[in-house]
Formats: structure tokens, sequence, C-alpha cells
């Protein structure tokens, strides 16, 4: 078992993850694409904590970080995707040009 | 808790003593108001006066207990230093760098902590009157609490960390209170412009205090001034920069040209805030800073050289920004006005190596400004509006707000025996001893046009006849009382410095801020240069007859009355000399190449210098060149700014306002530096 | 190391199980159609990763992705989606077919250029310890030791999210049914 099988899975994922980010259009989907490219980033740490084997498990400890904020993340996305549905009437995000110049 | 030894002193130093009681627990002022701060915020709605009683209380403490210091520290110099240790920094270059909290007692602490604790229980016990009836008056309060307290952190700091920490504490106050009517636009961009402009000055500070701390491995300004007062040689090696970055720093908060632009705009805030704060006390910080870290600028070469380019600037300030005043028709805006050019006389003084004088101007400044900020606030209650348009003939109806207006006025002209005659010519006489000669008579006629605009707001405000709406009135004895106590430390303080004059035991206020550790160095008058008065006091007595002969007659409505028409300097000084126009730009161009910096430039800068430049540029075209064809220079002009526009249309395109665009653009970049980075190694 | 002596260790078939199904899940993620199916399949991706971390040894990480993500957040998302009263059927507009080929062709250049990267950077680098899980109490000490800090931000930042969750998605009241509830 070697490190780099892991590596590029974790690759392969984020990429899936970076195809999703541009192609969708609703917004809910745009967020899953998101967890997709952290969890391949969780992928990558577990796997350098597994050769480095630091003696307080950092890669792991940062993994949870990311678990965690991921998960503040979505909520206050979904809060976000809600308002904006509910203002608009769309969880489109091709009808929010809201930053246009 | 440990106490600092107490350094050494040199040969002239003043033997210090190391107080009481009252020293050893003067951090008790430090917390007073943040506890205040807490209270108001839980409890204060439930109270009658909405919180402003905590306020309130713990300033009073704070009054009594700097009294006492003040008093204390009048017949002894007192120094007392307490630090407690919250955490070890690291090691640099073999030394141990800490972090500690405390509080430092000596003569120029005690000095801002009274003039805080006075100044401030004043404001509070005025803002209960005006802000009566007001939106959020619990906060109202909880702020200016927080912003006591921030003050007295940055005052009270023995070392540079504490001190920034509460500069940024009183950042943020400044920002709450300038924004405490944030549901109007403007009132909101004011906040935010202060905040920015001292955030650009602050880095100067912090980079300026990572220099010096680093250079002797010890951030607390007993060991900088001990390391000054030595000619440190690591000291020496960063003197200059560190000098002149904390300097820079000083001028965001102190409002030097050309970082005074967020002064006049944060009057958006409520009249006490402008008074305490941009008036009074906070804007004192820079100055503080400079007189806290005096030996620096004086013991050292490279500080000297620093001093060299800091004296201009408050030169600058001093005289250019007074002339603004003359064109606001906001009351406080004059005030603001007022205040950056007296700030800059500060700043001269400070630069110029007077240490004591400085600290005087801030000291008398303190207390008239705040009055006639507070009298502005009382005018501003009673017609509803910030406009001198709007007002005349106030006389009549408020007549205690108009004589302390007047007492205020005219100290502020430095007119004998008010205070701000005795400051003003202590800073002259400095300027004449250190060989300043040519900006000692810029600082003289700075005071003719600092007579000449008060007297013009005294004129427009409280003579003629009244111009406003409604029946304006007296306001109440709670705004009225503080107006009356600070109208008497406008024409008292001004005897605490008369040069050469000392009261027995009890020293002058020369000695009382000269008990510091490190001797200051810097020159006191033996005796009143009675030459050097007369001028002040002619060039002030000359603003007043003129301001008067110009503005004092009634006409039919305020505008015929309020002229000021010289050709070149009234447009020049209605636009604030482009300075906002400039710093717009700046941050406009600085948000990077985007069509929003295009668009910026092409209305402010090419514009301004269509405007400016092109007006100066067809003159001195018309006299020199009369044959040029004018149409050539126009056409330049013109294409610039139509070739700006173009590339604003085209580069607005850009920002369609797709999210999922700008992220293909993202990964596309990302990818293009790992593959140049793969490439190019 | 040669194919043959990498696909003779039993670990690696498992490996290619886990590897072939979280794929394939993750693809169906971001194609298909269905915005409850996208979730599932993300719950499949999602399983899958928990395997691979089991197989890497780091056990808590792994049943804490299970609670997690797939306990809360993908019935957030179910959530958001029925909210957002997404069509349970087949819907074509969940897609811009018009970016399709250039984000098909930029994420498989970012896929080449990550794996390539990786596998330059670690070649044939053994995992350590196959099979040997850190301890929890290792992930514990560490957490509330040396990372104490960050970790009480992160539970702050939580507590953020879920007040300014409820703030943004809260619906303001209309001032009728402010005066029914009375003012307080």
């Amino acid at each position: 078992m070697i490190v780099s099988q892991f590596l590029v899975i974790a690759a392969a994922l984020f990429s899936l993850g970076v195809y999703g980010l541009l192609v969708r259009r609703n917004a809910v989907m745009i967020l899953l694409a998101v967890e997709l490219m952290l969890n391949a980033v969780n992928i990558n740490l577990i796997a350098f904590e597994s050769v480095i084997r630091s003696s307080q498990a950092v890669g792991q400890v940062f993994s949870i970080f990311v678990i965690t904020v991921a998960a503040a993340e979505v909520g206050i996305g979904l809060a976000i995707v809600l308002l904006i549905f509910r203002n608009r009437r769309s969880a489109n995000v091709d009808d929010f040009n809201l930053m246009k110049f | 808790m440990a106490s600092r030894l107490i350094l050494a002193a040199e040969a002239g130093a003043p033997d210090l003593v190391s107080g009481g009681f009252f020293a050893e627990w003067a951090g008790i002022m430090l917390v007073g108001p943040f506890v205040a701060f807490l209270l108001i915020v839980f409890f204060g709605k439930r109270l009658r006066h909405l919180g402003a009683e905590f306020a309130i209380g713990a300033m009073a403490l704070n009054l009594v207990w700097a009294s006492v210091l003040f008093v204390q520290n009048m017949s002894h110099g007192i120094f007392r230093e307490v630090n407690v240790q919250i955490a070890s920094i690291g090691v640099f270059d073999g030394r141990d760098l800490v972090f500690e909290l405390g509080w430092v007692v000596d003569g120029l602490s005690i000095m801002m902590y009274f003039v805080v604790a006075f100044v401030g229980l004043l404001v509070f016990i005025y803002a209960v009157g005006y802000m009566k009836g007001d939106v959020r008056v619990t906060w109202f309060f909880a702020s200016l609490s927080l912003f006591a307290g921030s003050m007295l952190i940055l005052v009270g700091s023995p070392n540079l960390i504490q001190l920034i920490i509460g500069w940024e504490g009183v950042g943020l106050a400044s920002y709450l209170l300038i924004g405490h009517y944030w549901e109007q636009k403007e009132n909101s961009s004011a906040a935010m412009k202060a905040f920015y402009t001292n955030k650009v000055a602050d880095v100067g500070l912090i980079l300026g205090a990572i220099l010096l701390g680093l250079a002797i491995g010890d951030f607390s300004f007993a060991a900088i001034n001990e390391a000054a007062a030595n000619h440190s040689e690591p000291l020496e090696a960063v003197a200059f920069a560190g000098g002149l970055l904390l300097f820079f720093g000083a001028m965001g908060k102190s409002a030097q040209f050309p970082l005074h632009i967020w002064l006049p705009d944060a009057m958006a805030g409520p009249t006490p805030v402008s008074a305490l704060m941009h008036a009074a006390t906070m804007v004192t910080a820079g100055i503080y800073l400079m007189a806290r870290t005096f030996p620096v600028y004086q013991n050292l070469v490279g500080g000297e050289a620093a001093r060299e380019w800091m004296v201009p600037i408050g030169v600058i300030t001093l005289f250019a920004m007074g002339l603004l005043a003359l064109v606001a028709d906001d009351i406080k805006k004059v005030l603001a006005y007022s205040t950056v050019s007296q700030l800059g006389y500060m700043m001269t003084a400070v630069a110029a190596g007077g240490y004591t004088a400085g600290l005087f101007h801030l000291f008398t400044h303190a207390f008239f400004k705040a009055l006639l900020f507070l009298g502005a606030g009382s005018v501003i209650h009673a017609v509803h509006s910030n406009n001198m348009s709007d007002m005349g003939g106030l006389r009549r109806e408020m007549p205690r707000t108009f004589w302390t207006f007047v007492i205020g006025s005219l100290s502020l002209a430095g007119i004998i025996p008010l205070a701000g005659f005795f400051s003003k010519d202590e800073i002259l006489a400095t300027l004449d001893y250190e060989g300043y000669t040519a900006f000692m008579w810029v600082a003289i006629a700075g005071a003719f046009v600092t007579a000449f605009y008060m007297t013009r707001a005294v004129a427009l405000t409280f003579f003629g006849t009244y111009k406003g709406h409604g029946h304006p009135h007296e306001s109440p004895a709670l705004m009225t009382v503080p107006l009356v106590l600070l109208a008497i430390p406008s024409v008292i303080a001004g005897f605490l410095n008369i040069p050469g004059v000392s009261s027995g035991n009890f020293g002058n206020f020369t000695t009382w801020v000269g008990a510091r550790v490190v001797p200051m160095g810097d020159h006191h008058p033996e005796a009143l240069d009675w030459t050097l008065a007369a001028y002040g006091l002619a060039a002030g007595g000359l603003g007043i007859a003129i301001g008067w002969l110009m503005f004092g007659r009634d006409a039919e409505s305020q505008a015929q009355r309020d002229r000021f028409e010289v050709p070149v300097l009234y447009p020049l000084l209605r636009q604030k000399y482009y300075m906002d126009h400039l710093a717009l730009g700046i941050v406009g161009f600085t948000k990077g190449p985007s069509a929003r910096a295009v668009d910026w430039i092409n209305t402010y800068i090419i514009d301004g210098i269509v405007n400016g430049v092109g007006g100066g540029v067809r003159l001195v075209g018309r006299f020199v060149y009369g044959t040029l064809d004018q149409r050539g220079i126009d056409m330049i002009f013109n294409g610039v700014s139509a070739g700006a526009d173009t590339a604003g249309v085209a580069l607005r395109k850009l920002q369609t306002g797709r999210v999922q665009q700008y992220a293909m653009g993202f990964v596309v970049g990302a990818l293009v530096l790992v593959l140049a980075i793969a490439v190019f190694n | 190391m040669t194919f043959e002596s990498w696909i003779s260790e039993p670990v690696n078939w498992v490996y290619l199980v886990l590897g072939v199904g979280v794929l394939v899940c993750a693809a169906r993620v971001v194609t298909t159609q269905n915005v409850v199916r996208a979730a599932l399949y993300l719950v499949g991706t999602l399983g899958g990763t928990a395997g691979l971390f089991l197989m890497l040894g780091a056990e808590f990480v792994a049943w804490t992705l299970v609670l997690v993500y797939i306990g809360a957040v993908i019935v957030l998302f179910l959530f958001g989606t029925m909210i957002t009263r997404a069509p349970m059927v087949r819907d074509t507009g969940l897609d811009n077919p018009k970016a399709r080929p250039a984000a098909a062709a930029l994420s498989l250049v970012l896929f080449v250029t990550l794996s390539y990267t990786m596998v330059t950077a670690f070649g044939s680098t053994e995992v350590a310890q196959v099979g040997e899980g850190t301890d929890t109490r290792v992930l514990g000490e560490a957490l509330l030791g040396r990372f104490v800090l960050p970790f009480e931000i992160v539970g702050f930042i939580l507590l953020a999210a879920l007040v300014g969750g409820i703030t943004i998605a809260r619906r303001d009241l209309t001032p009728l049914e402010e005066e029914e509830r009375g003012s307080v």
C-alpha cells in the first residue's frame, strides 16, 4: 500500500469537485461539489499523516478541523441559499448577478 | 506584580517618589470604565438614565483619583510603574521578549489621566442632556465608556504593546461613535473613513514599535527612553526610521496633514463625541506618543534627523488646515479644522523640541476646545441645524452658551490672559529658541488665522438676526453647567505655566510633566518674552478686528454676511485642497487595475488634474505662450479623460457578476501558476 | 514497485473496490440531474472515504466523518433541497451545458497536474504501519493540549454559524404579525 494511490484518488475527487463547481447551476449542487473538494483535502491530510506519523497526529487533528468548519460552512451556505430563494424564487446562481458592476 | 526599579537617575533628573496608595493602585482608573461598559451593556436599559449613571460614576471616580495624583505630583514628582507579565513572546537575538500589561504613573501620564477624566466627566454629564430621547442612548454611553477606558489604557501604558492595544481600542470606539447615526449612509461612511485612515497610520505605529522594541529587546518605554538617554548603539541605528514610523502612526490619530482627512468627517457623530474624542482626548494620543518617546527624538542623532521631517508637517497642518476653517459653513467643521490646526501647533512644538510647550498646549486646548464643541452642541440642540447659515443672533436667546463660547474663542485666539495665550506663546518661544524662525512666523500667521475664523464663527452664530426656523431657547442646566465648568480652566489654566513663575514648593506645569525618569532636556524660557508675546497678541487682535469688520455686520441672509471670496484661495479651500479626491484616487488605484479603479481615476484624478492642473496650465499658457492654441491643451486632457473612460467601459465587462466565471478564472490562474513554477524551476 | 507486487497485496483489492466506488459516486454527484440523488451519492462518496481513512489508520476521523457528514450534513442538504422545492425528478436545468466542455477540460488538466505532482513527490513511499490505528487518546490530547486554542475557535465558529444561520434564514415578521406577538 503506497501513499500515492490515496493521493491520486484525492486528486480525482478534487477535480470532480471543481468540475461540479463550474458546471452546476443550482446553488445546493454547488455546495455539494464544494463538499467533495473538502473531502479530497481530508484524504490528503490523512495520507500525509500516515507517512509522517507525527507524535500528535497533526494531520488527523487538522482534518477534524476541516470537517467541523465544513459543517459550519454548509449551515451558513444553505441559510444563504434559503434566503436568496425566498427573495428571488430561484436557487440558480445564474440569476444572481448582484455582484455585477 | 513587580514594581520596576527606578532607574539610576542622571544628574539633573528630577528626584522622584513612588507615590502612595493612589499611585500603586492607579490601574483602577484603567479598569473602571471597562467595568462601566459591561454594566451598561447588561443593566443599562433598566435604569432611569439608560446607563449613563455607570459611565458618570466611573468617570467621577477617575476624576477624584486623578486629582489626588495631580496634587501629589505637584509637590513631589511621582514615578511608579506596575507591570504584570502576561506572556513571553519569545527570544530575539538572545534576549527574552515579554508582553506585559500594567500602568505607569508619572508626570506625563498623570496630566493625561486628569485631562481625560475631567473633560470626560463633563462631557458625559452634558451628553445626558444632549442625548435625551435620542436613539440607542444606552449603547452610546457604553461606547463612550469603552472609549474612555481605551484612552486610559493608552496613556497609562508602560510599554509600546499595551499602547497599541489602547490605540486600537480608541480607534474602535471612535468608529462606533462616529457612526452612531448609521442609518444615514454618509455617517457610516465617515466612520469607515476615520477607521481606514487611522489604519493606514497604524501600520507605521506597529512597524515603528517593532523596530524600536527589537533593537533593544524590550518594548517598555522605560527601557527605550533609558537606552535613548544613554545613546545606545543599537537604538541609534534604528532611531531615524523608527522615529519617523512612530510619527507616521501619530499623524493618523493626531490628524496631521495629509492624514487629517478623517477628522472633519468625523463630525458626523453626536456633538459630545466630537468634544471628547475629536477635540480633547483621542486626537491628542499622537502628541502623547511623541511626548512619551521624546528622549528618542531628543537624544539620538537619528531621532533629531527625524524631527527635521516632522516640524514642516506640523507647520503645514497648523497653517493650511486653519485656513479651511474660514470657508466651512457647518459650525462643527469650523471647530474640526481648528482642532486639526491646533494639533499642528502641538506637533510642531513637540517636534521642534518643546516637550513642555506641546503638552501645555494639549492641556489648555483640551479645555477650551471641549468648551467650544459643547457650546456648538448647545447651539445645534437649540436650532436643529449644524449650519451657521441657519443661525445668527443667538446671544440674546442663549446667553450662557454665548458667554462661554466667547471665552473659549478668545482663549483659542490666544488673547491675554486666557489659557490659549500662554500655551501658544510658549510654542512660539520654543520655535524661536530652537532656531525655526521662518516656521515661527508661519505659526504667528496661524494665530492670525485662528482669531479670524473664530471671530467669523462667533459673529455668524451669535450676532445679527436669527435666520433659522422656530424659536431657539437656552439649553437645560445639564448642558450649561459643564460649559461653565469648562470655561473656568479655559481662563485660568494658562497661569499654571507662566515662564519663570513658580508656586514655590508646588512648582509649575513644567516641573509637573517633567516628572519623568529620564530627563527630557527641553528648553524652558526663564521669563515671558514680551516681544514674541506682542507679535502673537497683535496677530490675534488683528484677526479679531478684520474678522469683525468682515463678518460682524448683519445682512439680509447669512450667505451675504459670510463673504470670503478671495479669488484663487476660496475655491481651493472649498474643495479642501482636493485632499479627499487625492486620497480616494489613491485608494481606488490600489484596489488593482479593475474597472472600478479606472473609473475612480477617471472621476477624481483625471478630473482633478483637468480642473486643477488644467486650469493652472491654461492660465500659464495664456500668460507666457500667448500664441499657443488653447484647443491643443484641452484636447490632450479630453483625450486622456476619454481614454480612461473607454478603458473603464471595456474593463467593466469582465465584471459579469457570475460567480462561476470568477471561479473558473481562479482555477485557470492557479493552474497557470503551478505550471509556470514547474517550467521555470 | 511493479503492478504485480502491488496487486498481490490483498489490502489493495479492498482499496480498489473502495476507490472505484468513491470515484463513481463522486462522478454521479456532479453529473446526476436529480438533487436528492446527488445528495445520496455524496453519502456513498463519504462512506467510501471513511473506508479509506480506516485503511490509513485514522479510525477516529473516519467515524467522525460518518457521524458529522452522513449523519448531519447530508440531512441538512436534504432539508435545503426540500425547502428550495427542487423537483424530485429529473431536472435538466441543474447544469449549465455551455460550461461543460471548458469545465471538463479544466478539471482534467487539474487532475493530471495534481496527480503528476503527487506521484513525483512521493513515488512509491509505503504507508507506515499498515493496519495500526492512531490511538484516539493521542488525538484527544492533541486537541485539548497543543491545539486547544484552534479547537476553541472552531467551536466558536460553529456557534457563530448556528446563530448566523438562524438569523439569516429566519423569516422577518410582517408588522402585523409582530403586533400579534406583542411588543416586548
